[in-house]
């Protein structure tokens, strides 16, 4: 599916004393089935960007275009809806709820869609087998390695069987050889059809042979497009 | 319809299971909003079967008592009134009463003694209220003795316990007869402590009233329909501060349940956050605190009201004895008929669970409409 910007602008803040604009009119395109990383140093507004495209937040003007659907208009409900059915989501903090197992981590995202219990664990004992992580379904989610808890973060991730991939600074929390892991991860992703979207100022992420294109961002601008 | 019950089921699931997470917390919540119902429902138990005891208690006494006044104090009253009064028109019947208080110090609780049966019946034979029978541990068979004015016991055997629909009226009763009333208070033939009139039709009772005032200028007609009034405003009165009480506690808690709420701790903030952020909707999240609320709040009402019929109808509503009751006739330790209505739970639920659903929804309902995108920083 391919996403399409317009003009986009972010305001934080709008109208009042400490009113901030993170984005100042980006133009592009993403072709489905690529990786696509955006690099920047911190507070370009990458994490921004990413957001409005995953429809966590929306723009202050400007247009973004998800195959024929103009999302940045949606009303929330719908929002929500295009958000569950088209997006996963790659934390750099990973973001699992504490407290839950490992299994009820993975399934949290397809809770509200009510689909019979045993389609719903299988499914997730499925992903956490092709994971690695099978033999910590039932483990409470503070047991696990950094390198493990991402692997659940992407397995929650797939859970719904998403198009697009978006991971914001996956591998910050990270060492070189789990961020290689990882990267390796990603590869297998796009091999399986999907739309992957990172940002990352770490060089092992954008200089990866994985990523087919590399955007930079400054100020809330695109400064360079490479591949 | 299958597909929304099993999303409702995954929401509570969840929510059980942050309940189970954040175990102290929820129990702590759980402790004062139990306590608060508790309270609630103990004074609304309690108030609602006084009142209907005494309604019990009053529909069973005669519509006219007429005493006899002396220098502003009661008097006993000649028997021969009864044939001053003659034919009064609208009275039915009307007799005299013997009745009076006993101070037992052993138990420094106050008897009401009235007398039952007629001259024939054995002057050492007493039947007693279950509540005297239970401070003092007497049964059918046993002996009671009783001293007069001037120091003189009476040794009674228990013939009969009284059993009765309201322990208001029985628990600290006793009844002998005739004969052995006047022994003990020393009171001749020919007078009664009161007169009792009962009138057919009750729009003729201040007919009846005035009349007698005319015929008897030295005695006070009591009406029931006062002493009615004057129960309903003692009760009212002492109700009334409870609930001043109650209202403070209640509004305390409001504010406890309001301040939990908007002061959602950052981690809470977080979890809807990330909820929203991996495809749940707004009314998902609410729906989900929905529940929680939900859970604690009918948890915390059960055990609430079942703890306060316990306290109200087995344990006397000990805690509130000082507040409640302050006539020393009622003070042998009676027991409540459970009386229980609708509209009663319908109100106690009302004042409990609907405010803390109000207070807490709210503010989750303002955190979980904001974009998601937190979660990403
Ligand atoms: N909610 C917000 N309110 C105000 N300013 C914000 C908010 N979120 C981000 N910003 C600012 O917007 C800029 C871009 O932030 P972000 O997109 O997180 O950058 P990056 O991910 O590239 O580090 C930063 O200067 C940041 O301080
Ligand atoms: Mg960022």
């Amino acid at each position: 599916m391919l996403i399409q910007l317009k003009d986009i602008k972010k305001v934080y803040n709008q109208g009042k004393p400490n009113e901030f604009q993170a984005i100042r009119g980006v133009s592009m395109a993403f072709e489905p089935n690529r990786v696509s990383c955006i690099k920047g140093s911190s507070g370009s507004g990458k994490t921004t960007l990413l957001s409005m495209i995953g429809c966590l937040s929306r723009p202050t003007s400007g247009r973004i275009q998800l195959g024929e659907q103009v999302i940045s208009s949606l009303p929330e409900r719908f929002l929500t809806d295009v958000r569950r059915h088209t997006f996963g989501f790659i934390f750099q903090r990973f973001n699992l709820i504490p407290g839950l197992s490992v299994l009820e981590n993975v399934m949290l995202p397809a809770y509200p869609l009510g689909l019979p219990y045993k389609k719903l664990v299988d499914a997730a004992r499925r992903l956490l087998q092709q994971f690695n992580l099978a033999s910590k379904a039932d483990n409470p989610i503070e047991w696990l390695s950094g390198g493990e808890s991402q692997r659940v973060a992407i397995c929650r991730a797939l859970i719904n069987d998403p198009k697009i991939l978006i991971a914001d600074e996956p591998t910050a929390n990270l060492d070189s050889k789990l961020s290689n892991e990882f990267m390796q991860l990603i590869a297998e992703l796009r091999q399986s059809g999907r739309t992957v979207l990172l940002t990352s100022h770490d060089p092992e992420v954008f200089d990866s042979t994985v990523v087919d294109r590399v955007v930079e961002m400054r100020d809330g601008v695109v400064l360079a497009d490479v591949g | 319809m299958l597909l929304f019950l099993r999303k409702q089921k995954y929401l509570i699931d969840y929510t059980l299971s942050s309940l189970l997470r954040r175990k102290g917390k929820s129990l702590g919540l759980l402790a004062v909003y139990t306590t608060i119902v508790f309270m609630l429902a103990s004074v609304t138990l309690f108030t609602h079967a006084l009142r209907k005891e005494a309604g019990l208690m009053l529909q069973a006494s005669p519509e006219i008592i007429v005493q006899r006044m002396q220098a502003g104090r009661h008097a006993m009253i000649p028997a021969d009134y009864l044939q001053r009064i003659g034919r009064l028109r609208g009275v039915m019947q009307k007799a005299g009463r013997l009745w009076g208080y006993y101070y037992d110090p052993i138990v420094k609780a106050n008897y009401t003694i009235m007398t039952e049966g007629q001259s024939d019946t054995p002057l050492t034979e007493i039947v007693i209220g279950t509540g005297i029978a239970r401070v003092q541990g007497l049964d059918v068979g046993d002996y009671l003795t009783l001293r007069s004015q001037s120091g003189e016991a009476f040794s009674f055997q228990i013939s009969a316990l009284l059993e009765n629909d309201s322990e208001l009226v029985s628990a600290d009763l006793l009844l002998m007869s005739p004969k052995a009333f006047r022994r003990l208070f020393s009171i001749p033939e020919g007078f009664y402590t009161d007169l009792v009139l009962s009138v057919r039709n009750p729009r003729e009772v201040n007919k009846v009233a005035e009349k007698l005032s005319q015929l008897l200028p030295d005695t006070r007609p009591i009406l029931r329909d006062e002493v009615l009034r004057t129960y309903e405003s003692v009760f009212s009165w002492r109700q009334g501060i409870l609930f001043v009480l109650l209202l403070g506690s209640v509004l305390a808690f409001v504010i406890f349940a309001w301040d939990k709420a908007s002061g959602l701790s950052a981690e809470e903030r977080r979890e809807i956050g990330i909820l929203k952020a991996v495809g749940w909707e707004t009314a998902d999240v609410m729906r989900m605190k929905f529940w929680e609320g939900m859970v604690i709040s009918l948890t915390a009402f059960l055990i609430g009201y079942l703890a306060a019929y316990g306290h109200v109808f087995f344990a006397s509503a000990s805690l509130f004895e000082p507040v409640l009751k302050g006539w020393s006739v009622l003070y042998p330790q009676f027991r409540l008929t459970p009386y229980v209505d609708g509209l009663q739970l319908a109100t106690l639920f009302f004042f409990s669970v609907l405010p803390y659903i109000v207070a807490t929804i709210i503010p989750i309902w303002r955190t979980s409409i904001a974009d998601p995108d937190a979660v990403m920083r």
